[in-house]
């Protein structure tokens, strides 16, 4: 697999939520090897989470998934996002546990999964957790680009 | 170089001090080691080499030597483990030992006890819990200043099971199994196991350097959880300042809350290396690169992303070449390998840095455990040299168990479960345990869970050989 060289995965490799599941919101799991790792599945309120054995990664049922984003609060590989797209602006809701934290309605440099910026975000809300999820606002063709913030000081 | 801000750590430093480098005042904090007050005083060099090499530490546990000073007077002190005292006077290059020996003469106490661990991490700790729940007195001893291991640096969150606690951070979980331990068992900090002797019982000989202790420790049942140490790469300048070990630097950054420079090259792409790049991302520290020779990354792909998503890039079959600078990392030298791992001609990139961590595996530390007889053996998959040990721990020699690195390559949640298995089958062995074999089974079936999965398979592939070959001396030894 390429992204076993890269650290980088290809978009290819993630099973799309249809439009509708992507309007209501959906997460999105970056979570491909077996790791025997289980608490995205037990912090899933409506059960949307398939994993039959603990080392297989979660397989999301988007008609089920509500986009509560306690997924990604929880998951230890920060491997989960939620997205919603609306009109033209996609929300993204990501894992955060760097500094400086941004304020909400900062705009932001929004990066890519290797670290590029790629456009602005608008910081939409912070959520203070174990691990602080941000949900941010990006242009909807960014939906599932932007993986990562850039905070400037 | 002092960490002010830190998103997951925050550093309560104690009171202010003085001490004295080289003739030179510099201040500290009570409760930090010398080497991480003088790199918060931006002194890299530690000391020279008789030839005059500059010297800089390199592990930050205790385990190489690249960190000795003379302390009041006393030579060859591990300045990496040895906390820093208010008018301590800190020498670099002293190279004759005194000519009239400074020495007090040692305080001896003597300790009788059932049983005797040696290591206070995971496995350590985890197995003085165990103890004290079965009964049994015990005592932990650790050279460090700190309980806890190499757990206390882990800012990461653990995977796993819910149920187990998944989700916490190692240094969560190092909390919680040292304030346990610390209500429940005697404990022996700053003192190194020097020695073990069989004088028809178990016999350890310890020692607390700075405040002169010797003490004698007879024992029933011992457990070795000693650890591991940092694999050292060969390449030119590899003994400048600046080159550590990827476990010094986490001990530097997320004990002491000191930088170990402000831009890093980190060899080694396994879990070991992606998670340091991305602690150090996380202490404003900037990651250059991560370089590894293998055609892969070799750590989970999660942590990959969480480097790969924060701008770091990372080279697949790549190797550091050199590192140069003055008496201090300046720089490093990095070359791409082919498939037959030659370097290949004209890719050198040339990455300013001023630091590297080395992250290339580690090798049990086996030096205690094989002075009891135990049997020893070579077992790649396991990450070297080994005391064969059975699936409750115990070694070929009689009481004697190991657990957690020391016996296998592994990580913390196994080390803990290790650690509580070798304590049980020694405990119950020297007073029957009430629902020992509910208790033992439990464990065993966690232990199985950790490695199932295709991440496990290198671990369970070591244990299996290093319980056949276990079993073959035993029966061999029957007949």
């Amino acid at each position: 697999m390429k992204y076993e060289k890269t650290g980088v995965i290809d978009i290819s490799q993630l099973k799309m939520p249809n439009e509708k599941q992507l309007k209501k919101g959906v997460a999105i799991t970056e979570c491909l090897q077996p790791i025997p790792c289980n608490p995205c599945k037990e912090v899933c309120p409506t059960d949307a989470i398939k994993m039959e054995n603990i080392n297989d990664p979660p397989d999301i049922d988007y008609d089920k998934c509500i986009g509560c984003a306690l997924c990604v609060e929880v998951c230890p590989g920060l491997a989960m996002f939620v997205v919603r797209v609306r009109d033209d602006k996609a929300m993204i809701s990501l894992p955060y546990e760097m500094l400086p934290m941004p304020e909400r309605g900062q705009i932001v440099k929004a990066l890519d999964r290797e670290g590029k910026i790629v456009g602005n975000a608008v910081v939409k809300a912070i959520k203070h957790g174990r691990t602080n999820v941000i949900t941010i606002e990006v242009d909807k063709n960014l939906a599932m680009v932007v993986r990562n913030i850039k905070v400037e000081k | 170089m002092r960490i002010e801000e830190h998103p997951i750590l925050k550093f309560e430093r104690e009171r202010k001090i003085n001490f004295y480098f080289n003739g030179i005042k510099m201040e500290a904090y009570e409760g930090e080691t010398i080497a991480s007050a003088l790199h918060a005083n931006g002194i890299k060099v530690l000391s020279h080499s008789r030839k005059g090499r500059a010297r800089g530490f390199f592990c930050g546990i205790g385990k190489c030597s690249s960190c000795l000073m003379t302390v009041n007077g006393t030579p060859n002190v591990r300045t990496c483990i040895t906390m820093v005292k208010d008018g301590m006077i800190v020498e670099g290059d002293k190279y004759d030992l005194p000519e009239s020996f400074p020495y007090r003469k040692p305080i001896k106490e003597k300790i009788d006890v059932s049983m005797a661990i040696v290591g206070a991490g995971p496995a350590g700790l985890a197995a003085a819990i165990e103890s004290a729940e079965n009964g049994i007195d015990a005592i932990l001893i650790d050279e460090n200043p700190r309980l806890g291991g190499q757990l206390i640096k882990q800012t990461h969150k653990f995977f796993g099971s819910s149920r187990e606690g998944a989700g916490k951070r190692g240094i969560e979980i190092a909390k919680e199994l040292e304030e346990e331990a610390t209500k429940k068992a005697k404990i022996l900090l700053n003192t190194s196991v020097i020695g073990y002797y069989d004088k028809g019982y178990h016999f350890l000989v310890a020692a607390n350097q700075m405040d002169g202790i010797l003490y004698e420790i007879k024992a029933k049942k011992i457990i070795f959880s000693t650890g591991a140490q940092e694999n050292m790469l060969v390449f030119e300048g590899n003994d400048l300042p600046g080159v550590y070990g990827a476990g010094g630097v986490q001990t530097l950054t997320n004990v002491y809350g000191v930088k170990p420079g402000n831009s890093g090259v980190i060899i080694g792409a396994g879990n070991v290396g992606l998670i340091l790049s991305y602690q150090l991302l996380q202490a404003g520290v900037d990651v250059k690169a991560i370089v590894e020779a293998m055609p892969k990354i070799g750590g989970y792909f999660v942590h990959a992303a969480k480097v790969r998503r924060n701008g770091v890039p990372i080279y697949t079959r790549h190797t550091i070449k050199e590192a140069y600078g003055k008496d201090r990392v300046e720089g490093a030298k990095i070359v791409a390998l082919d498939e037959k791992w030659n370097t290949i001609e004209g890719s050198e990139k040339d990455i300013k840095c001023d630091f590297i961590a080395v992250s290339v595996g580690l090798t049990p530390s086996t030096r205690l455990v094989q002075q009891t007889g135990a049997k020893i053996k070579f077992i790649s998959a396991a990450g070297g040299w080994v005391a064969l040990h059975n699936e409750y721990m115990e070694t070929t020699k009689d009481g004697i168990y190991v657990a957690g690195d020391a016996s296998n390559i592994e990580e913390a949640s196994t080390a803990i479960i290790e650690g509580k298995i070798a304590s049980l089958h020694a405990s119950n062995s020297l007073k029957k345990v009430h629902g020992y074999d509910k208790k033992m089974k439990e464990y065993m079936k966690r232990l199985e869970e950790l490695r199932s999965g295709i991440f496990g398979e290198r671990a369970k592939f070591a244990k299996n050989k290093i319980y056949e070959e276990y079993y073959e001396i035993r029966e061999n030894r029957r007949y």
